[in-house]
């Protein structure tokens, strides 16, 4: 965790307490968590107390005070993905990583989380991986899904 | 400073504009239950024991009234049944999370509340923010700050402040309607004392 790159974040825009919590978001977004001292260093440079950047980082579920993983897998779990086979996809992509809703694989490689909808309940059952969806998703296709996905890092940006 | 006229439980009362339905009601000795409120604090609206039932213009709207403000011509009903009942269901769940709570007992005499309603799940936090905002407010301090949210929501000490300013403070806990706070402190200090243990064993 480099503090330059904090305060970079800081800078884009331009040390306002207005904007911490789009600071915490860039944070998040750049590191995958909410390192303690990159929180130290905000609530310094923004003149914020601690109580608040805390009460922020666990009220949204953005945010995360635990190191997650290179990729964030989301699988949803909302009514019309439960009918459509969801928990199976679920189960499949827990015996696949070795984790369950909430945590992270000793490799940092994914991080699992349970949604609640994605909003398009017509691509039932749906995993979103690192912001892609993948709608229809048969529990057969989630191997090659989460093999892609580190290749897929680089080969830039992935349509959302 | 014009002067506002509304009528309090069949009372007419002048109050000043920008005043509380509340400040308004104590001015004229008219008693209603308050649990999140503090003079010196800013008005929270947390708990809703203080809800009256306020008529304008043929309407009548259930508010809170410590945050509610006077206005020309408001008809406010402090002890109606409908506001009785609301008072009673709160602290009946209120009691739920703070069974042995004085304050809330003695409420829930006066209002005919059953403590045992529902099921008990002690978290002896009623969410009144009252350490929190006396904390931030006066002491100028944040040692103390709400985290996470909803049914979980809880107070948390910061231990790195907390360390430093609560063991010769310590005035949020009288405030406490429950007995949380204290609770919380103690764990805090259970946090701190591992950290502390290796440089004053070396």
């Amino acid at each position: 965790m480099e503090s330059a790159t904090i305060d970079q974040i800081i800078d884009k825009h331009r040390g306002e307490a207005s904007s911490l919590i789009q600071i915490m978001l860039d944070i998040q977004g750049e590191h995958h968590w909410l390192p303690r001292e990159a929180l130290d260093r905000v609530s310094e440079r923004l003149q914020v107390p601690m109580s608040r950047i805390k009460h922020i980082a666990t009220f949204y579920k953005a945010f995360s005070l635990v190191p997650k993983g290179r990729h964030e897998v989301h699988v949803c779990m909302g009514t019309a993905c439960h009918v459509r086979g969801a928990q199976r996809v679920l189960d499949t992509v827990q015996d696949l990583t070795g984790i369950s809703p909430g945590e992270t694989d000793p490799e940092m490689k994914f991080s699992l989380e349970t949604v609640n909808c994605l909003g398009c309940c017509a691509l039932g059952p749906v995993v979103e991986l690192d912001g892609k969806h993948h709608g229809n998703i048969d529990p057969g296709q989630i191997a090659t899904v989460l093999e892609n996905c580190e290749q897929g890092k680089s080969q830039g940006p992935t349509t959302r | 400073m014009s002067d506002v006229r509304l009528t309090i439980d069949g009372k007419e009362v002048t109050a000043s504009r920008g005043m509380t339905l509340l400040d308004a009601a104590q001015s004229v000795g008219i008693a209603i239950p308050t649990l999140c409120h503090h003079p010196q604090l800013e008005p929270y609206g947390g708990c809703r024991i203080c809800t009256v039932e306020a008529e304008q213009g043929g309407v009548t709207r259930l508010v809170a009234s410590c945050i509610y403000q006077v206005a020309p011509g408001l008809v406010v009903r402090t002890r109606t049944e409908k506001v009785n009942r609301i008072r009673k269901v709160l602290l009946e769940e209120m009691l739920a999370h703070a069974p042995e709570s004085e304050i809330l007992l003695n409420l829930a005499q006066d209002y005919a509340a059953d403590k045992d309603r529902f099921e008990k799940e002690p978290s002896f936090c009623i969410h009144c923010g009252l350490c929190v905002r006396y904390c931030a407010e006066l002491k100028q301090k944040h040692a103390v700050g709400f985290i996470d949210r909803g049914a979980q929501r809880e107070i948390h000490f910061i231990p790195e402040i907390a360390g430093q300013e609560c063991w010769d403070c310590k005035e949020c806990f009288p405030l406490c309607p429950t007995s949380a706070l204290q609770a919380a402190y103690v764990l805090t200090e259970a946090l701190l004392t591992p950290a502390k243990k290796p440089s004053c064993c070396s």
